[in-house]
């Protein structure tokens, strides 16, 4: 692994068990200079970051959140794979001091990996309060490394992490563990060959005790990073069978071999709580447990889940208005200005109508559209999320996920897709089991995104709820607007089933979910936080497409063959298509041409019909009613409309998510095909059916 | 010999002393992770809405798992009842 780095800045790695605190510590020590790096061959994003003390470089690493490093998960190879190859200096396993014994889980079999480990026992304050206390001194004796308290909420103890990652290293001599007999005598015989083998940097006891609990995946890893096939060489292969003949004389089977090493693990680390934590009061708190009782019980769960939602998605639409106009004004101002400059420097007409009026509209349409209810969207869930909301609503509908062979985890990640699809597919990392995540990412679009609410909405206004206004107006408006989103959750419940009896069948899935404690989350740090991670990111991808997609857009309303554009010969062409869907040709090519971003699709449409050569936007919905009424639209198309947009396919930028998620470009193809070819089948069905009824 | 009791049966509310470990594969890696191993004492909290799954206290940590799958977790049928605020008390063993 080539981390391309100059040899005086140290690398820090930050491990430990999900919801620790570990992001906390990792944003106070970076001082929120980071920034989200690729690492090698790997789509999972780890946040990485800077950080000086002592006039000393260093580069810290946030692994992902993981119970263990036996590499069960994607999330477990990349944190062991980084310990194990990315060399760190140092390694900071971070703990929760509310439940010490299975972090020290981590703790061991991280300190079986590498030698330089520094632990950091975080939420002192939160053990403290619930009466837990833990003797720091004690533990250091026990495991013979720094061990530290922190309490990273309250910056306390941050700086003291720095003190002694600055400390020369001391390395342990003795390893952390010691197995059975028949174990220890099966590790020596294979240290020999693996001391011989491997680089110094790579504990060769690990390693034998991986070849004994045969974990193929770090075997492809060593191969991967250093070139190393250990299962090819015969003397090693000769030695693992003189290993598991010796096993299975002391009366360990192959099978049993990876639980005899886990268990002892297990044992040593409940030894080392009893010797270290004292707890005054055994009953778990009871403080979330009531909060629980109303928010996971019946019959308040679900009338919550959805309060929440809705309290949720009126912030959003409400709040984004304002600002959104605001941003619009602001931008297209410049937009004249650039006209003017252009105009100045004398540049072609076509050249400035091309550049400013198709590509710099577009981007400017995208982000003052996108941009208002993202920032508002994404910190409002992260705060959800950091209050130990979330997993509760993936708890609350795991039965009903699991009806559709899928797990409740789904539930969150379409929650997320609501404020973006893009966001939505790589929160399907929380998904452990690779079938339901591929599953969850391949219906994720189902749920109709920030970019395609507003036309929704406009549809339900204009066809639906004309005449209505005031507060009577919006609340059907929301009705409406409900009964989309609940017609996109069935979809995505039947899709999932679909694929799970189908071309997904057959993979085992595994459910576990933490129920962590409810914190109170600390909002301006949230807000930075998911403003920077999420919408800093979805934006920029965003940005990247509008632009030449505000070209293309432009070449195909303003290059004419023969009497008419580009745009209406396709959209005659497409016309017959659009038809048989309850639509027109110009609906659909405005749906391909909003390919990059689906808030474009309703400019496109005002343009094409008004025959302009720019996306437009007209003054009020009145003259957007007249405009479609007159251009043959009745309330049989704005259905249409309303299925095909919650039912096509998914966005440019959602499609790359996809591809960087899944690393295939077959799941990719088909999250394209799906949706499109279930909205394209239920318009014609929709379609047909009125019209052979003669209701229009 | 002593009968065991499957933990999707365990009341709520109450906590047992786990005996046996009968899953397999990935899901059993995962609960030893988690600290689901022989000898773990476990403690029912609460169950879904539907009840299921049904969220467990385990090494100081909450953990919901599947009806289906904690029913591969036996633990000891004397289990101790004791009332918790904030619980309710459930002394009919669950199907």
């Amino acid at each position: 692994m080539n981390l391309n780095l100059e040899d005086n800045v140290q690398i820090i790695a930050l491990a430990g068990n999900p919801n620790v605190g570990k992001s906390t510590i990792f944003n106070s020590l970076t001082g929120m200079h980071q920034h989200t790096g690729n690492w090698p061959g790997k789509t999972v994003v780890n946040a990485s970051g800077n950080c000086k003390y002592n006039l000393k470089d260093y580069l810290l690493f946030d692994l992902p959140g993981t119970y263990s490093l036996m590499a069960h998960s994607s999330e477990e190879e990349i944190a062991r794979d980084f310990i194990c190859f990315g060399q760190p200096d140092v390694v900071i396993v971070v703990c929760d001091a509310t439940c010490m014994e299975r972090n020290l889980n981590l703790v061991l079999q991280t300190m079986e990996i590498t030698d330089r480990v520094i632990v950091c026992v975080n939420l002192m304050d939160e053990a403290k309060s619930k009466k837990i206390s833990v003797d720091l001194k004690a533990l250091q004796n026990e495991l013979k490394v720094p061990v530290l308290g922190t309490s990273a909420t309250r910056k306390r103890g941050t700086k003291a992490i720095m003190e002694e990652v600055a400390k020369p290293g001391q390395c342990i001599a003795l390893p952390p563990i010691r197995y059975d007999e028949a174990v220890e005598t099966a590790i020596s015989f294979l240290l020999p060959h693996l001391v011989n083998t491997l680089p110094e940097s790579i504990s060769a006891r690990w390693v034998a005790l991986r070849l004994l609990d045969y974990d193929e995946a770090l075997m492809k890893s060593l191969d991967r990073h250093l070139a190393i096939n250990l299962l090819e060489s015969e003397p090693l292969k000769l030695s693992l069978n003189k290993a598991y003949f010796h096993l299975e004389q002391m009366g360990i089977t192959r099978e049993e071999i990876k639980d005899a090493i886990v268990t002892t693990i297990l044992r040593r680390a409940e030894e080392i709580t009893d010797t270290v934590v004292t707890t005054e009061n055994d009953v778990s708190n009871n403080r979330d447990r009531k909060i629980d009782r109303i928010l996971t019980g019946k019959p308040f769960a679900v009338p919550v889940m959805l309060l929440m939602l809705l309290v949720v998605f009126w912030i959003t639409i409400t709040g984004a208005n304002y600002p959104s106009k605001l941003i619009f004004n602001g931008l297209f101002w410049f937009e004249g200005k650039l006209l003017l400059g252009a105009d100045f420097l004398g540049f072609p007409g076509w050249l400035s109508d091309a550049l400013i009026l198709g590509g710099y509209r577009v981007l400017a349409w995208v982000v003052s559209v996108m941009l208002p209810p993202m920032a508002i969207f994404f910190p409002l869930f992260t705060l959800l999320e950091d209050s130990g909301y979330l997993p509760r609503i993936a708890f609350n509908l795991d039965h009903q996920f699991k009806k559709a062979c899928t797990c409740g985890k789904q539930a969150l990640t379409m929650c997320m897709g609501f404020g973006c699809n893009a966001a939505g597919i790589i929160g399907c990392r929380i998904i452990d089991s690779p079938r339901e995540r591929l599953i969850a990412i391949l219906t994720n679009n189902f749920v109709p995104c920030n970019g395609r609410f507003p036309s929704i909405i406009s549809m339900i206004a204009i066809f639906f709820l004309w005449g209505y206004s005031g507060f009577a107006g919006s609340l059907l408006s929301a009705a409406l607007l409900t009964m989309v989103i609940l017609f996109g959750i069935g979809m995505t419940f039947m899709v999932s089933g679909l694929l799970s009896k189908t071309i997904l069948k057959g993979v085992p899935s595994s459910f576990t979910l933490e129920l962590p404690p409810y914190r109170k989350p600390q909002i301006g740090k949230v807000i930075l936080r998911s403003i920077y991670n999420k919408t800093a990111y979805v934006l920029w991808r965003a940005v990247r497409v509008a632009v030449p997609a505000g070209l293309i857009i432009w070449i195909f309303a303003n290059i004419t063959i023969g009497d008419s554009s580009l745009l209406s010969h396709c959209s005659s062409f497409l016309d017959p298509v659009g038809r048989v869907m309850g639509l027109d040709g110009v609906i659909v090519m405005a749906f391909i041409l909003g390919l990059p971003a689906n808030e474009i699709v309703i400019p496109i449409i005002i343009m094409s019909y008004l025959g302009k050569g720019n996306i437009m936007q007209l003054a009020s919905l009145s003259e957007l009613r007249v405009l479609l009424t007159e251009n043959g639209w009745t309330w049989l198309t704005a259905i249409c409309f309303m299925l095909f947009s919650l039912m096509h396919w998914p966005c440019s930028t959602t499609l790359i998510t996809i591809r960087k998620e899944t690393q295939s470009i077959k799941w990719t193809i088909l999250s394209f095909l799906i949706p499109t070819l279930i909205g394209f089948t239920l318009c014609t069905l929709f379609t047909a059916l009125i019209r052979f009824t003669n209701i229009v | 010999m002593e009968t065991l009791l499957p933990l999707c049966n365990l009341p709520i509310g109450s906590s047992s002393k786990i005996m046996e470990l009968y899953s397999v594969g990935s899901m059993r890696r995962r609960l030893l992770d988690l600290g689901f191993a022989q000898g773990s004492t476990v403690r029912c909290i609460h169950s879904a809405p539907s009840g299921d799954p049904i969220a467990y206290l385990v090494k100081g940590a909450i953990i919901a798992l599947r009806k289906e799958d904690a029913k591969d977790i036996l633990v000891r049928t004397d289990v101790n009842v004791e009332v918790l605020e904030g619980c309710d008390l459930i002394y009919e063993l669950k199907s």
